[in-house]
């Protein structure tokens, strides 16, 4: 016999009580308006609020992403090594390419590999994030920046995985990597900036205009030949060098390299300010072309 | 401060919308589609490079789903909206929750808002009960404090403890349905936005819902806008009704009225409400309905308050008829029978005519749920004239009778009237 204790059971309640009901009062009377084109001016304020979705559908992510597989987040370590393997083989036997200085070849395309695999998967997920979470954007209010963030993160996270492979590889070859590598932290942000500016722009248009969704891992894929990753990029003539740089990646590859590999390669500081000044372009431009979309997400998605 | 929460002046939203024109069927010549598809390509290319939208088709219109509409809702009402589909309900709701932007106007919120366009929203299927409550609170706007404080409280409302660590693709859909109600429930905004919730889920559990509901807005004084088809949710929630027809603002009035002139709008449309009932050989029947002491139609019934069924008639004047009105519960097994010669010995009318009759039946204890009326006149222990099966139908929404009982409901399997002593038990030694 389902009997409800005495207290949830409610009589038939009274018509009206429309006024009259005290109401606590709440740390947010704020006001809030919703007009046409009105640029929102707790916009920051608002992105820092939805933080605890931010991690939520970051973590949602990451446990998601390898349910149902029998070897699970090893795949984050499996496919990178196993491009490197092939790189290796390819452009450091094959096609006999040098390394940068006297770091063996697997270390050197790995160091670039790092980098770059963030950079594709982030920007493979990011631009897809905004379809992939169309029911939630279509139902819920809330930044909806906090979309291309989390699958940044959620690459970033791969991309720590991956770190151990690298370990691996520098105990296998008993290399030690110098001082430089304190500025880790610094080229590891200018890929995050990188990914999540390009990502956040083309997950605006991508919105818009679904063509984008096939061009993404077309230029993906292409980028990772055009990318120093399989190669060192000194061997690119130095005329063309800086023209090279306009790639944000390029700055990218040859900081890891030269915080990992220590002196043995040198920096190519044009180049890195360069890719750097394309990184934070992007940034502006992704963040911007996105909030000037972003209202009308809901009726294009 | 002013008391007023929602204030929404002038609102506005259009949408494109593109056909394709008549004449793509007339030439179905290569050159002719060639011709076209390559000025929709240039179209499109053009729209790109402005920044605008593709449409499909190659005759864009403009739509406007909602016109000028106004409207204040105060602190702690609860509102009804309604309308048919593509009234624009759900568009005014988008606005609101700060999912679209209007395309002209304004809307001024005082309090958080909280929407619940649909239960469910957000679950991950791969993730088990546990995770994605903490996924769908954050997602609805909860901290993670506020949910582990309430996390108890959902799960037994939900009655899902067992299956807190199965992932949630494995769950009934009732189940499933249960959870999401729940997590939302028990958010605490000021302005709580909840768009046909009640559409899924058994019935018990919908009755479950609108007590919920109707304990968040009544306790703590917070606003509800309320959209569903249900008419009995509507009219036993809501202070007031918004009647939407075609994106404007047709009423906007305490709930009776509206939903009087949204029935009455529906059946001007439809006849009687989408059905032919037909006639018998010398009556009938025209119109069933439930309806309160101001004579207005009602889709509830309150226990223990006069039935009232009113029943509108055509008769050529036959002698020697009666008018019969059956009772079923939600199974259709017929409960309850009141007869006009039978019981009264009054008889219909003998001159032809149109005529109304409302019944004014003594009160009945009924259990909660649904019920259906039939409603058959006869030629007195002869034959029957004209039947209509499920006339109508109202809703028991809650039943406790002389409010000391637990909800008796229909679905407990123990009868849908509740027996009542005229005078209180008493036990005597004998």
């Amino acid at each position: 016999m389902s009997v409800v204790p005495a207290e949830l059971v409610k009589s038939i309640p009274a018509p009206n009580n429309a006024s009259g009901v005290p109401v606590e009062p709440s740390d947010n009377t704020y006001e809030l308006v919703i007009e046409p084109g009105r640029a929102e001016r707790h916009y920051w304020r608002d992105l820092w609020r939805y933080r605890e979705l931010f991690q939520v559908l970051a973590w949602r992510d990451i446990s998601v992403r390898y349910k149902q597989t029998v070897i699970g987040a090893a795949w984050a370590l499996i496919r990178p090594f196993l491009t490197m393997v092939v790189f290796t083989v390819i452009f450091g036997k094959l096609a006999g390419l040098p390394s940068e200085g006297t770091a063996p070849y697997a270390l050197m395309v790995f160091t670039g590999m790092l980098p770059w695999s963030f950079f594709a998967t982030a920007l493979a997920d990011a631009s897809n994030s905004m379809i992939n979470n169309a029911n939630l954007i279509s139902k819920v209010y809330f930044p909806r920046l906090i979309v291309p963030i989390a699958a940044v993160m959620v690459a970033f996270v791969d991309f720590l995985i991956s770190f151990v492979i690298l370990i691996g590889l520098m105990a296998w070859y008993h290399f030690m990597p110098g001082w430089q590598i304190v500025f880790l932290p610094v080229l590891a942000a200018i890929a995050f900036i990188a990914s999540f500016g390009i990502g956040a722009w083309i997950t605006a248009f991508n919105v818009k205009y679904r063509d984008f969704r096939y061009i993404i891992p077309f230029l993906v894929q292409l980028g990772l030949y055009v990318s120093p990753v399989g190669f060192s990029s000194s061997i690119i003539p130095g005329e063309w060098r800086l023209l090279y740089s306009i790639n944000p990646m390029v700055g990218v590859i040859d900081g890891f390299r030269f915080c990992l590999l220590g002196g043995e390669s040198q920096p190519y500081w044009p180049g890195l300010w360069l890719s750097l000044a394309v990184a934070g372009f992007f940034l502006w431009l992704g963040i911007r072309q996105f909030r000037k979309m972003e209202r009308v997400f809901a009726d294009l998605i | 401060m002013s008391d007023i929460v929602i204030a929404a002046e002038n609102l506005s939203k259009s949408y494109l919308v593109a056909h394709q024109s008549a004449k793509r069927e007339q030439y179905a010549v290569l050159r002719d589609v060639i011709a076209r598809e390559a000025r929709v390509l240039a179209r499109n290319a053009l729209d790109f490079v402005r920044g605008r939208q593709i449409v499909q088709g190659d005759q864009v219109e403009e739509f406007w789903a909602l016109r000028d509409v106004s409207f204040e809702i105060k602190r702690g009402e609860i509102v009804g909206i309604i309308g048919r589909n593509g009234a624009g309900k759900s568009t005014l709701l988008k606005i609101l929750s700060r999912i679209t932007d209007p395309t002209a106007g304004r809307v001024t919120l005082r309090g958080r808002v909280a929407s619940l366009l649909e239960v469910g929203t957000g679950f991950h299927p791969e993730l088990t009960g546990r995770e994605n409550i903490y996924l769908n609170g954050a997602i609805l706007g909860m901290s993670k404090a506020e949910i582990r404080s309430r996390f108890d409280d959902i799960v037994r409302f939900a009655e899902v403890d067992r299956f807190l660590d199965t992932p949630v693709k494995r769950y009934s859909s009732g189940m499933y349905v249960r959870l999401a109600f729940s997590i939302a429930a028990h958010l605490e905004p000021e302005i709580l936005i909840v768009d046909e919730v009640l559409a899924v889920g058994d019935g018990d559990f919908q009755k479950k819902c609108l007590g919920k509901m109707e304990e968040v807005a009544s306790e703590s004084g917070r606003t509800v806008l309320f959209v569903s088809h249900n008419m009995a949710a509507i009219n036993s929630l809501t202070t007031r009704g918004i009647l939407l027809e075609q994106g404007r603002v047709v009423s906007c009035d305490c709930t009776e009225r509206v939903v009087e002139l949204y029935m009455r709008s529906m059946g001007q449309r439809d006849g009687h409400l989408g059905r032919k009932w037909g006639a018998g050989t010398h009556t009938r029947i025209c119109e069933v309905r439930v309806v309160d002491f101001n004579e207005l139609p009602v889709t509830y019934y309150i226990p223990g308050a006069p039935l009232r069924v009113q029943v509108t008639f055509e008769t050529d004047g036959t002698r020697g008829m009666s008018l019969e009105v059956f009772l079923a519960d939600a199974r259709r097994n017929r409960i309850g029978l009141a007869s006009t010669f039978q019981f009264h010995g009054t008889t219909l009318p003998e001159v032809k005519g149109r005529y109304q009759i409302t019944l004014n039946l003594s009160p009945v204890w009924l259990a909660a749920g649904s019920y259906s009326l039939d409603v058959a006149t006869s030629v007195v222990n002869l034959e029957w004239d004209h039947c209509v099966e499920c006339a109508t139908s109202m809703d028991v929404k809650f039943s406790n009778p002389l409010r000391r009982s637990w909800n008796f409901q229909q679905s407990d399997g123990f009868g849908s009237i509740a027996l009542t002593c005229e005078t209180p038990p008493e036990f005597m030694a004998v």
